[in-house]
């Protein structure tokens, strides 16, 4: 029989990513495991953990890992993308940890338009901690620190971190993408692609987030949480290329 | 012999150059020293002062309780600080801006005009060149030829400019003798 | 070799350059900002790199990244932007990271002064982040020892793979002295970093991890049961410390830093009047010299004096612990800026005559 399929060579055979059934965070690392591994990135990866769900993949994927504070991982991989230009940096963080307290390092290491890649997985709440108030949950949704739903009176509008990082001049790839079904994975799975390459070629700073489903936290089956992504949180998250720099 | 000597003015009066070159040219002349700047939140025009102590061995408090001498560059810093110089100590006053008089009969009082004599000579900027000879012919911490060492060295490309610093280094010495 | 005047901050930067410090990151605060400024020119001429970090806690973190990688690196700041970076210097120390740490401390709390002060003892010798590690601490009295301890700095950071405190203080900072600078490090006589750097693979092909966090209580405790026996080589080893005319001296004042070459121009003044007066200078902060205190013959000791710039006092604490009541300790402070006096010292000792 002809092999159709099979796992990245430096990911795990036996033991799991770790994540919640239904969770996007699995099939974030599937994607750009892929990506390194269709670069040939793997002995020259240093992949910049986040605290928060994010990092659970660590004994999945045999990559060296450096393990961040909560947010500073723009702060970290401009460093060692600056001092180890040899290395591919690839920071892949949640929305906590990249919109919340680790906005100024974030903002920054796009504005200098470092020649890293960002992965930014967006769920519309603190994941591991239990369910807190992002600054990507939506206006309505209820949260463990926001149990009357995000009001824009008290909270603010979420935060769109896509858009935002495309405002700036130096990054050259930001977009957004989801992925709750095959055709939107398979659209995240370029776009990653994209913004892998782009590094490579020294080309410079890549933004890819990914709307990622949360059935634990949102208290909905995996079925329910791909409904409600398409009822509403494509709705507050368009998706789309918002910058690419030929 | 450790000889500490404040030196106090208007930011802009070349205090800091003073002191510095007071002590990059203890250095050269193989002395231990030590220049101790007040670095206040005022960038220009604030009050500045630094404290320069020339040894023969390694230097203490760099900042001393009782100086041997006061450089004061204006009124203000001859009213803040002639009262810190010890018994047998001296002041030199710059005395084209302060108009005080040392009272205290046991402290050495030398005047001199330093911007009456830059601009004399052509340039108010050399009045700190005035200030440094009169410092090397009281204090002794030094010789001539260390000064005018120094002044060369700091001018550097500036050749054109080493004549009138001559000149005035050579007017501050004349003016303690 | 050829002695320079040099500011201190200036003589810091350079010394670090020359101990093979190739990168550094860190935000402008007074009294240290000429330590950034200079390394932005002069890390760039040896193949290095340095970064103003949009945050202290930007800049700490990005140490943290590039000495994961094997590379000499530090970060400077005062005592605000030590708060700041509290967090990082914990993750240095968790991760068992070498890496060389400025203060150029001011006086405080919270804004305070930029004015030179020795408010930062605690947080630099007594754990300035969570977890409860440590850093092991030097402290300079003038800029040649600042220069000397920020180049050995990088040695021992390597040697024990912990982040190394220098707590200096804004007059040696921003004094000028003749120094004699250390010499330039070759990088490839520097100690081989293969067996720990983290952004290279094992032999075997397996990844490094590099992470402070441990899911397991037993893993966690048995860490800092290592981390504690390295604690506990310093203080057996490494312990440092100047004593002088201690032999027959019947009055003891102790100081580190810029309060101890002060009370040092005190104590010569007191021996010119024929007072029976020594000095201990404690130079590493930790592991504290307890050492010092402990062979001290108390008998002969009348009263010991503790002179620091920080009120309330700090370093008297670790004092106190070393010299456990064997010795009535008086205070010698100023605070907030206020610059210890010979004559301060002189009148305190001759007050308990």
């Amino acid at each position: 029989m002809e092999k159709v399929y099979d796992k990245v060579s430096f990911t795990s055979k036996t033991s799991p990513t770790g994540y919640c059934p239904g969770c996007g965070h699995g099939t974030a690392h599937k994607l750009f495991a892929s990506a390194l591994e269709h670069f040939n990135l793997r002995d020259k990866t240093v992949l910049i953990y986040p605290v928060g769900c994010g990092g659970l993949a660590m004994p999945w994927i045999n990559v060296n890992v450096i393990g961040a504070a909560h947010g500073r991982a723009g702060a970290i991989a401009t460093a060692i993308k600056r001092t180890n230009p040899d290395n591919f940096v690839i920071s892949y963080q949640g929305d906590g940890d990249l919109a919340a307290i680790g906005t100024a390092e974030t903002i920054h290491a796009a504005n200098r338009g470092e020649n890293i890649t960002v992965i930014f997985i967006n769920n519309a709440n603190f994941g591991m901690t239990g369910g807190q108030m992002a600054p990507t949950t939506m206006l309505g949704q209820t949260a463990t620190t926001a149990q009357s739903g995000r009001s824009l009176e008290e909270h603010g509008a979420p935060l769109r971190m896509a858009e935002m990082i495309a405002t700036l001049d130096a990054p050259k790839y930001v977009a957004r993408f989801a992925l709750h079904d095959a055709k939107n994975i398979l659209k995240a799975q370029q776009g990653i692609m994209k913004a892998v390459e782009l590094q490579v070629k020294g080309e410079g700073y890549s933004f890819v987030e990914l709307l990622s489903m949360c059935p634990t936290n949102w208290k909905k089956s995996p079925a329910d949480c791909a409904a409600y992504m398409d009822e509403a949180v494509l709705k507050a998250f368009p998706l789309g290329v918002f910058k690419d720099v030929k | 012999m450790e000889k500490s000597v404040l030196i106090a003015g208007f930011g802009g009066q070349g205090v800091m150059s003073i002191g510095k070159m007071l002590g990059y040219a203890a250095s050269d002349a193989g002395k231990y020293a030590s220049f101790y700047p007040s670095y206040g939140a005022e960038q220009r025009g604030g009050t500045a002062n630094c404290t320069v102590i020339i040894s023969d061995e390694e230097i203490g408090s760099p900042a001393v309780s009782k100086l041997d001498m006061l450089i004061a560059m204006n009124q203000p810093s001859f009213d803040k600080f002639a009262k810190k110089v010890k018994k047998g100590g001296s002041i030199i006053v710059n005395s084209s801006l302060v108009t005080s008089k040392v009272e205290d009969p046991d402290i050495e009082a030398v005047y001199v005009d330093a911007n009456d004599i830059a601009n004399d000579l052509g340039s108010p900027k050399v009045a700190n060149i005035v200030i440094l000879g009169a410092y090397i012919g009281l204090s002794g911490a030094l010789s001539e030829e260390d000064g005018k060492a120094i002044i060369k060295k700091m001018l550097g490309g500036k050749a054109d400019l080493l004549e009138m610093n001559y000149q005035a280094f050579d007017k501050g010495i004349q003016a303690v003798k | 070799m050829s002695k320079e005047f040099i500011k201190g901050n200036e003589a810091i930067a350079e010394a670090a350059v020359r101990a093979g410090c190739r990168f550094f990151a860190g935000y402008p605060i007074t009294p240290q900002n000429e330590v950034p400024e200079y390394l932005s020119a002069r890390l760039p001429e040896v193949g290095g790199h340095f970064i103003q970090g949009e945050s202290e806690i930007a800049s700490v973190y990005m140490v943290f990244g590039v000495a994961a990688t094997g590379i000499r690196s530090m970060t400077s700041s005062s005592g605000p932007g030590f708060a700041l970076k509290a967090e990082g210097i914990s993750f240095l120390a968790g991760g068992q990271i070498p890496a060389v740490l400025v203060n150029v401390s001011r006086g405080g709390p919270a804004i305070g002064t930029i004015e030179p002060a020795q408010q930062d003892y605690f947080s630099a010798v007594h754990a300035p982040a969570p977890g409860g590690f440590r850093c092991f601490v030097l402290a300079p009295q003038n800029v040649q020892e600042a220069a000397d301890f920020v180049y050995e700095a990088f040695d021992i950071a390597d040697k024990y793979r912990t982040p190394v405190y220098v707590l200096a203080d804004g007059m040696i900072g921003n004094m000028m002295e003749v120094v004699e600078l250390p010499k330039m490090r070759d990088l490839a006589d520097l100690p081989s970093n293969d067996s720990w750097r983290f952004n290279k693979y094992n032999d075997d092909g397996t990844a490094r991890i590099l992470s402070t966090y441990m899911p397991m209580g037993e893993l966690m405790q048995n860490k800092n049961k290592e981390m504690a026996a390295m604690y506990e080589t310093w203080e057996k080893e490494e312990q440092r410390w100047e004593e002088y005319m201690i032999d027959d001296a019947e009055y003891i004042v102790t100081a580190y830093g810029s309060s101890a070459r002060i009370a040092k121009s005190a104590v010569k003044e007191l021996r010119a009047e024929g007072i029976k007066v020594g000095l201990i200078r404690a130079i590493t902060l930790y592991p504290f010299p307890k050492d010092a205190f402990d062979k001290l013959d108390y008998t002969k000791v009348k009263k010991m004096f503790c002179a620091e710039m920080s009120i309330p006092g700090q370093y008297i604490y670790d004092v106190q612990n070393a010299v456990l009541g064997r010795s009535e300790i008086i205070p010698i402070q100023t605070s907030g800026g206020v610059i210890m006096e010979t004559d301060m010292v002189v009148a305190a000792v001759k007050e308990n005559l």
